[in-house]
């Protein structure tokens, strides 16, 4: 049995890296198997826990407070506190100093790039002078090319919800000349080089174009496409151009914090031994006496088993692919476990585009060890663990608990399979 | 008592009928792919072109916006497919699995065929440099003065002006004696197998430039018992895919399948020692051509390291092993990242002592292939490698590692470090 380990984690987000590390802390051999990017490369870097209640109560100033009110049978009532807060710190010791929020209990408020201020329990250090609770004077700045980001939209947006200082907007011309649909990227590499633009570098082209907005505004802030790899570096250029404080709001997709954070769980899964197939998908698995004995994975037209005394499935929900629908029903598509779901495709959703769709609580229901349960409520397999968007039960989208989930259950389904194998 | 299984009582396939279209002359339908597109733009992140060419509108527009365009009206090809340096990154982002270098590979056939003046210094230019293989055997017949010639300042001038072929970088040189030759000489296989049979399919690289990869590659499947073949067999068409030169490439396949079919029948499975050539006929064969054959070579093509870690127990021959080594600075080919072995040789010899070897990250080296060689790209594909390069200037070691010759042409020219193949340390370590 050439590839084989203690336990195999299939899905490569936050939830199946952090239940990489937390199986590996208990000594077990890990490999992780990932078929595409996550949808880290989508979502905004931040990481919330939870800002509101099940009745859309909030933002929560504390989101251990509104633990109480979460229905039975959501994942954090499952888990429990004491596996949030091991979550969190397993996050806080991979991103190191590139995140902030640690130092608190409670929710931080950062501007969105829609000038919303959403409650979350971790922010990038680039979005750090952002803050809605700072009171300093902030200037907003989109580029031309950038629908995305309209910045005296989103200034006027976060007036009206009442922050306690002055935003205001502007929309410049970004020094070098792009096409019209450039990618993030492009800017980023653009800045991180420090490009030549007209005899001086982009940093400062930059700087000197947004100065004359200022207007007295103590912080600015871009969208979230200051450099990448020497994203501190360009940032510190930026202030000190602008005697102000410069910041990244999180943006929609593609998102440069996720792909920073991606790069950030990578290294620590490598810094803790894990082995890592990327590219590949799990297609299938075998059973050895009712446990999985191994995941199958699809190397570009041969199976190939990969065998593990424990796994956690971590494929995600709907948008990572963990869960998939169709007009037939909805289903876990790789053990083929149980998703209670209204027969009816109808009942799935409810008019109200924003209301409490079932469909985004659909998932896995997870026993006390966070196993997979058939209808009956006995596990699937004696050795099968689950985390992240695959779990159901929780509408994270609306709750903004999303990454909060991955992290408890995450760290919960690694120890159980670490310990089990 | 152990069972494979996998769920399938349930039929999960698109159920929307749509009217099959074609768009490109053979008849190809990626309807479906392009449908998949839900515009998340994870490709365009991905693309290593996209993000220092300012022309180049990325892999979404090359992909499925370009197939709804054509499809829509009769529109021409974008003369900016000619950009995409097909490394493939972006199919390894899609999370709805659009088949993008597909379409790519597609379109930029069609372009060439249709929209390209084959009398312009471009096409000559492409067609010389997706053959590489012509030049090679010529070169390799009379290596000493081919290397003489090709690395004199002045021919590498006129190359540059005539072909638009860039004088910045150093000519590969061809070995004395070819890898061929070399099997020849020592009578081909000295292990015989019924169970483990393997044909090698060595592609040009390591038959004119670096034999010393193919012998490894013999060696170290030899030590564990496997009865090498090395049938006849001419380029993978890599090079033609990312020129448009669809036409040379399935020559080429046509010979290329039917040698290694016959072999599989015989129980040999195929193994490449170039990133590059086991994509292509893994991937491409299947997706672009028709040839009876291609889908059992497409299953039966592997990685060398690759199928080691499958069927031996590579890591326990080299558990507790000292190798004397210099210290490594490891790049994976995006050919290999694709095919989920960017880990490989990092996860396989970081336990060996006497050596360290260190991951550069993540970026592509730049040169993809042919890309680098063309006078109007090489700026953009040192731009693309300056992450690597900076990263090889921090490793510890002054001597690179990778699968992929091009590749290793890129780490040599940007950082002045030798390169060699995992299979070259594999072959120092178990033989
Ligand atoms: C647009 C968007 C915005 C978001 N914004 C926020 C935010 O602001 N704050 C927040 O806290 N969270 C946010 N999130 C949620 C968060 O990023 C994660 O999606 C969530 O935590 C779920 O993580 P996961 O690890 O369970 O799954 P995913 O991140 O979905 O990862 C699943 C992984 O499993 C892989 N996979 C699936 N099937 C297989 C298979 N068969 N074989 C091998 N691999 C497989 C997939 O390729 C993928 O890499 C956002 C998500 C999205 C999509
Ligand atoms: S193959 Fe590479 S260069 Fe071409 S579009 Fe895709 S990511 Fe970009
Ligand atoms: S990654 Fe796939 S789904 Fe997303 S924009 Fe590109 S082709 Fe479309």
């Amino acid at each position: 049995m050439p590839i084989s380990e203690d336990v195999v984690v299939v899905g490569g987000g936050i939830a199946g890296s952090v239940a990489a590390l937390s199986a590996a802390e208990t000594g077990a051999s890990v490999r992780l198997v990932t078929h595409k990017k996550s949808t880290l490369r989508h979502a905004s870097g931040l990481v919330d826990v939870l800002g509101y209640t099940s009745d859309g109560d909030g933002p929560l100033v504390d989101p251990f407070e509104g633990l109480g009110d979460l229905p039975e049978g959501h994942p954090y009532r499952v888990v429990g506190e004491e596996a949030i807060r091991e979550g969190l710190a397993t996050f806080d010791e991979v991103v190191g100093d590139e995140y902030l929020g640690g130092h608190t209990d409670a929710n931080a408020l950062v501007p969105t790039h829609g000038g919303a201020v959403k409650p979350t329990a971790r922010y990038p250090r680039a979005a750090a002078a952002g803050i809605a609770s700072d009171d300093r004077d902030m200037l907003l700045v989109g580029f031309e090319s950038m629908t995305d980001f309209e910045a005296s939209l989103a200034a006027a947006h976060l007036d009206a919800a009442g922050v306690p200082f002055e935003a205001s907007g502007v929309t410049v011309a970004f020094p070098r000349n792009f096409r019209a649909d450039a990618k993030v990227t492009r800017f980023a590499k653009a800045l991180d080089t420090d490009e030549d633009v007209g005899g001086r570098g982009t940093r400062e082209a930059l700087a000197a174009t947004v100065e004359p907005h200022l207007d007295g505004a103590e912080r600015v802030g871009f969208p979230s496409l200051l450099g990448d790899d020497r994203r501190h570096e360009v940032r510190a250029d930026l202030e000190a151009y602008l005697d102000a404080e410069v910041f990244e709001v999180p943006m929609g997709p593609p998102s440069l914090p996720g792909l920073r954070l991606e790069d950030l769980l990578f290294a620590a899964l490598d810094a803790a031994g894990v082995r890592i197939s990327s590219g590949n998908k799990a297609v299938g698995y075998e059973t050895d006496d009712g446990e999985v004995s191994a995941v199958v994975v699809d190397r570009k037209g041969r199976e190939i088993p990969y065998h593990a005394s424990a796994v956690v499935l971590a494929t995600g929900g709907l948008v990572g692919k963990g869960i998939a629908s169709s007009r037939e029903g909805v289903r876990e598509p790789l053990f083929d476990c149980y998703v209670p779901h209204p027969d009816d495709r109808y009942d799935w959703f409810v008019d109200d585009a924003f209301g409490d769709h079932p469909f985004t609580s659909f998932g896995v229901v997870p026993d006390d060890r966070l196993r997979p349960t058939r209808a009956d409520g006995h596990a699937e397999f004696e050795n099968l663990f689950a985390a992240g968007g695959v779990v159901g039960g929780a509408n994270v989208a609306a709750e903004k608990s999303a990454s909060g989930v991955s992290l408890a259950t995450g760290v919960v389904a690694g120890r159980e399979a670490g310990e089990s194998a | 008592m152990s069972d494979a299984q996998s769920p399938a009582d349930f039929d999960f396939e698109p159920v929307d009928e749509y009217e099959p279209v074609e768009v490109f002359d053979d008849g190809m339908d990626l309807r479906p792919g392009a449908d998949n597109c839900y515009k998340c733009t994870a490709c365009d992140t991905s693309c290593p072109v996209a993000e220092v060419d300012d022309e180049f509108p990325g892999p979404k527009f090359q992909g499925p916006e370009q197939w709804r365009l054509k499809r829509k009206e009769d529109v021409e090809i974008d003369d900016s497919i000619m950009s995409c340096s097909n490394c493939m990154r972006c199919d390894n982002a899609c999370p709805s699995s659009v088949p993008l270098s597909q379409m790519h590979n597609e379109a930029r056939g069609e372009y060439v065929e249709n929209q390209m003046d084959h009398r312009s210094r471009e096409y000559i230019r492409n067609r010389i440099l997706s053959n590489y293989r012509t030049l090679a055997e010529l070169g390799s017949k009379v290596p000493r003065l081919t290397n003489f010639v090709m690395g004199n300042s002045l021919v590498q001038k006129i190359n540059e002006k005539t072909l638009g072929i860039t004088s910045e970088r150093e000519f590969p040189e061809f070995a004395s004696q070819t890898f061929r030759e070399w099997w020849a000489e020592r009578g081909g296989a000295q292990i015989e197998s019924d169970e483990k049979r393997i044909a090698y399919f060595h592609g040009c690289y390591s038959n004119y430039n670096t034999p010393e990869v193919g012998k490894a590659l013999v060696r170290v499947f030899e030590e564990f018992g496997y009865e090498v073949a090395v049938p006849r067999q001419r380029c993978s068409g890599t090079p033609m895919f990312a020129n448009g030169m669809l036409d040379d490439a399935e020559r080429a396949a046509k010979v290329n399948v039917p040698e290694f079919k016959d072999l599989i029948d015989e129980g040999y499975d195929v193994i490449a020692s170039c990133t590059s050539c086991s994509m292509s006929l893994k991937q491409e064969y299947p997706e672009l051509f028709q040839i009876s054959g291609i889908d059992e070579v497409s299953n039966h093509t592997y990685e060398a390291l690759e199928y080691l870690r499958i069927y031996e127990d590579v890591e326990g021959a080299l558990e507790g092993r000292t190798v004397d080594y210099p210290d490594l600075a490891y790049h994976a080919p995006c050919h290999a990242r694709n095919q989920g072995l960017d880990r490989q040789a990092v996860e396989l010899f970081r336990e060996v002592d006497g050596f360290e070897i260190e991951d550069v990250g993540s970026s592509c080296s730049g040169i993809s292939g042919t890309y680098g060689w063309k006078s109007e790209k090489y700026e953009k594909s040192m731009k693309i490698g300056e992450d690597m390069f900076d990263h090889m200037r921090h490793a510890k070691g002054t001597v690179g590692m990778t699968e992929c010759p091009t590749c290793s042409m890129q780490m040599a020219h940007g950082s002045g470090y030798e390169i060699r193949h995992p299979l070259q340390l594999l072959e120092e370590a178990v033989v």
